[in-house]
């Protein structure tokens, strides 16, 4: 448990209850919440907790703003849907693709980190807004390439397809075909990069990275180059988003410029990875997990709150479910200001 | 001699690390008193801390009766201390013009006070409509000089007003210094060069480790060279 | 007061940024087909550059004196609309007069409350959000980027999820023709504005002591606190004054665009981001400049290539950091 945690322990017992129920519920999802949606919202929930992870090691560990994430969550997706769409459904061209867009991602990040991680935080971070905007108009421009602004709908091998039936019958009451299988390739791939992460920022590395975020002139003063601290740390945050959009791809058979590259994706991460914890690890299997639920379930809460405030001046428009990022916007700021370190710092406070 | 500043077991802390500690000193009422100290001492620190630009951790700073620890810069300048910091802290994108004018808090500048600061320093009223980025470094700390005393001022604070400059330069300060002096303006001077230091000073006290070490007449540090090299490692003639 | 007699030396004014407006302008003339349609679209362009200069020049000052970048700009700008929105519907007849008076004596009320409003707002937000984390970058980004998200979810909460049409008040609609140039008469306003605007920001930053104490503080507002100014003040009214202005911007785009919806004021931001950096973080001038060119070149590139339209200001941005890497007009710092 020690080497597979990396030494980073949850370090409350609160905080080891939630992650293993968590855990749990998503490692037992097909035959626990049978159906359709809930086993979106489960591979989702997997798929984001690796994609805010890796936005964690970059604004939580590193100290670094950047709102290009998603540019890269988008090139890992696009990876696997042009080489799917236009080479054909097989293991092959997904390897191709998958390498095609880490390579891709890889080399833009260290060129970003090269050239903008020299500037001061506030003009890095209206940068990586300029170019995520550029990336995003890209992909709806090239339509020819990209599919536009409807995005690319391809097949998948056909061990991944929900038709394909793996065992005559059900287990558990549960069908197992092709989509369980693409569920367990995206829960296990996203747990283990999870770890991998985990790995990195309690690494050597990981400490200079902490070090340089707590007072960048000291850490150059005893001879850390920190801008190439810095080009590194985004180069393996940029991977692991990517690996994540490759993750998405595989889900959802379909990459669009919405599903991915928007700016409101942008925004929900930073949600997540605030309201969790920020340099936590761990704050981003909360955070994304609670989003991912609110997203989906609180709404019909939500529905039902402002049905019953009907008749109360503003009061319903603010409980509408529309309205959930009201709230969540207002956690957020509330986590800025007294809980830097979110959901998980409470819970390891309380202990 | 009264005291018009006073400083009692005053501790800084900036970040992590204990700059000064536990300074205690007085500056009396009129005439110039040095600050002195290697690199690192800790005086412009204590300037800083007068100025409540940095917050003392501890301790109590009196000034003309009154406890101004803890307050902020903009009060302690109105009570009457002007400050020169060791960045000479000029506008670049304002001219001289509108540099001094900022400084004139209370209106309009006073126009017999400023044509005795153009006797002082004659390049100010050459270039008066000259951004004052395009001054050079010594007619920028005569600006900067200008400015603090532009209006009468109780106490004035000055940060090595003698860095980076050529011995020419440094000779008509001298004689600028020493025409301040005969105004009603006590002065507070840090400085690492020596000779300056001694020209001027009437009184003189020596930071080592974020404390004074040493306080006494100029005349007597002058005087001993020994304690000179006890205080500040050199002996008179090894300045320029 | 000036020493009498002697010529006096003057710095002179660094022209060559102002000298790329004429340069883009003309550099498009022979790409472009017809002269009437050049007319139209740099008259377009200036147009729609003023109304960006309106929307980004509080946002650059206030980055220049207080180190803060506001990332809920692009909400001031959307509640002026909304607010302004309210106003003018309400003052429908007026509005709908085919009488220019009658016409700006309803859109003055619907410009002073949309102003007074982003105004106050600004206020309060520089009190809650912004104060706790002067001097926090980080901080300052987050929770700038979580007020935007309230501030828009609250305008969806007070005037609802659809989009209002917002028609152009009956004397501006329409264009002044002569022969085969015609140009809107909106535009023409909203050049005039936007001059107007400019020109009370520069006699207020050149001709008064809060300009003074505004432009003294962009290079060190410590030393302008040690010459005993509260500068805090004059940040606050900073704050307070550029809220008004992307209130202004907000009304003036909105009229343009004729609809108003929750996210104009994002959407316009990108562009905004890119004029102050062009320009020159904290520089008016620069923001002006700046506000120009992409206006044009958002104009003629629009017109001669619509895909890549979006991504040229991206382009033009970088070629001028490749030449000036500060902006335009880069603010000396301490």
């Amino acid at each position: 448990m020690r080497t597979l945690l990396s030494g980073d322990y949850p370090r409350s017992r609160a905080l080891t209850a939630v992650l293993l129920l968590i855990l749990a519920g998503l490692a037992f999802a097909p035959f626990v919440f049978p159906g359709t949606r809930s086993l979106d919202v489960a591979a989702k929930a997997c798929v984001f907790i690796l994609l805010v992870a890796s936005y964690d090691l970059l604004l939580g560990y590193t100290g670094i703003v950047s709102f290009a994430h998603t540019m890269f969550f988008g090139i890992g997706a696009y990876g696997i849907a042009i080489a799917a769409a236009r080479l054909g459904p097989t293991w092959g061209s997904l390897a191709l693709g998958s390498l095609a867009a880490l390579a891709c991602s890889a080399l833009l990040s260290l060129l970003i980190g090269m050239l903008s991680l020299r500037v001061k935080t506030i003009f890095f971070a209206m940068i990586t807004l300029a170019v995520a905007s550029f990336f995003a108009i890209l992909a709806s421009q090239l339509s020819g390439f990209t599919g536009g602004e409807d995005g690319l709908t391809y097949k998948l091998p056909e061990l991944l397809l929900p038709g394909t039936k793996l065992l005559q019958a059900p287990l558990f009451g549960v069908e197992i075909n092709g989509k369980i299988v693409s569920y367990y390739l995206v829960f296990f791939a996203a747990a283990a990069l999870f770890l991998a992460l985990l790995r990195v920022v309690n690494s050597p590395f990981g400490r200079v990275l902490q070090a340089i975020r707590e007072n960048d002139f000291r850490a150059e003063a005893i001879g850390y180059r920190s801008v190439a601290y810095r080009s590194v740390a985004n180069c393996v945050a940029a991977l692991a988003a990517s690996a994540a959009g490759i993750l998405y791809a595989v889900w959802l058979r379909y990459a669009g410029p919405d599903t991915t590259l928007s700016l409101d994706i942008m925004i929900d991460i930073l949600l997540m990875v605030v309201i969790g914890g920020m340099g936590t690890m761990y704050g981003a299997v909360v955070g994304a997990t609670l989003f991912v639920i609110a997203q989906n379930y609180l709404q019909d809460l939500m529905k039902l709150a402002s049905d019953a405030a009907a008749g109360i001046p503003l009061l319903p428009a603010l409980v509408h479910p529309d309205r959930w990022l009201l709230w969540l916007g207002i956690l957020f700021i509330l986590s800025v200001y007294r809980f830097p370190s979110g959901i998980v710092g409470s819970l390891r406070m309380r202990r | 001699m009264s005291s018009l500043l006073a400083l009692a077991g005053v501790n800084t802390h900036i970040g992590h690390y204990h700059i000064l500690q536990g300074v205690d000193f007085a500056v009396p009422q009129g005439g110039l008193t040095m600050l002195l100290g290697r690199n690192g001492a800790g005086k412009t620190t204590c300037l800083r801390t007068i100025m409540g630009l940095w917050k003392a951790s501890a301790g109590r700073i009196d000034f003309d009766g009154a406890d101004i620890s803890g307050r902020p810069t903009p009060a302690v300048a109105q009570l009457g201390i002007g400050y020169v910091p060791e960045s000479m802290g000029i506008f670049a994108g304002l001219t001289v013009r509108e540099n001094l004018a900022l400084a004139a808090r209370s209106g309009p500048i006073d126009a017999r006070r400023l044509d005795w600061l153009f006797g002082l320093f004659p390049a100010l009223k050459k270039f008066w409509q000259l951004p004052a980025g395009h001054l050079s470094g010594g007619q920028k700390q005569m600006l900067a000089i200008a400015r603090a005393m532009i209006e009468p001022r109780k106490l004035l604070l000055v940060d090595e007003p003698t860095k980076g400059l050529a011995p020419a330069i440094i000779a008509h300060m001298v004689e600028a210094f020493r025409e301040l002096k005969r105004s009603d303006t006590t002065i507070l001077l840090v400085e690492q060069n020596f000779n300056f230091a001694r020209a001027l000073g009437d009184t003189v006290a020596v930071m080592d480790s974020g404390r004074i070490v040493h306080s006494g007449s100029m005349a007597e540090l002058a005087g001993d060279e020994a304690l000179q090299h006890k205080l500040l490692g050199l002996s008179l003639d090894a300045h320029q | 007061m000036s020493p009498a007699g002697q010529a006096l030396p003057v710095a002179r004014l660094d022209k060559v940024p102002l000298a790329l407006i004429p340069v883009v302008a003309l550099a498009a003339l022979p790409l472009i087909p017809s002269l009437p349609t050049w007319i139209t679209l740099t008259a377009a362009g200036l147009a729609m550059g003023m109304m960006i200069f309106i929307m980004a020049s509080g946002l650059t000052l206030v980055f220049g004196l207080m180190d803060v970048m506001n990332f809920a700009h692009g909400a001031f700008i959307t509640i002026g609309a909304y607010v302004a929105t309210s106003v003018l519907l309400a003052l429908a007849s007026p509005v709908q007069a085919d009488s220019l008076w009658l016409n700006l004596a309803a859109i003055a009320p619907a410009i002073l409350a949309a102003m007074a409003v982003a105004g106050a707002l600004g206020l309060a937000f520089e009190r809650v959000i912004v104060r706790p984390v002067y001097g926090q970058h980080l901080k300052q980004i987050l929770i700038t980027m979580g007020g935007l998200i309230v501030a828009e979810q609250l305008i969806l909460v007070i005037w609802g999820p659809d989009i209002i049409a917002l028609p152009k008040p009956a004397a501006l609609r329409g264009s002044f023709v002569l022969g085969d140039i015609a140009v809107e008469k909106y535009r023409v306003l909203a050049v005039f504005v936007g001059l107007a605007v400019f020109a009370a920001m520069f006699l207020v930053l050149s001709r008064t002591r809060v300009g003074l104490l505004i432009r003294a503080g962009v290079e060190d507002s410590e030393m302008v606190e040690s010459l005993g100014y509260r500068i805090r003040r004059v940040f606050v009214g900073v704050f307070a004054a550029g809220s008004a202005l992307a209130g202004l911007g907000g009304v003036m785009w909105a009229l343009y665009q004729e609809t108003v919806n929750s996210a104009m004021g994002m959407q316009v931001m990108i562009l905004i981001f890119i004029v102050i950096i062009i320009g020159g973080l904290g520089s008016v001038g620069g923001c002006f400049i700046g506000a120009l060119l992409v206006g044009l070149v958002a104009n003629y590139v629009g017109f001669l290539a619509p895909k890549i339209a979006l991504g040229s200001n991206i382009l033009l941005m970088v070629l001028v950091l490749l030449w000036r890497p500060q902006g335009l007009y880069p603010v000396a710092k301490r």
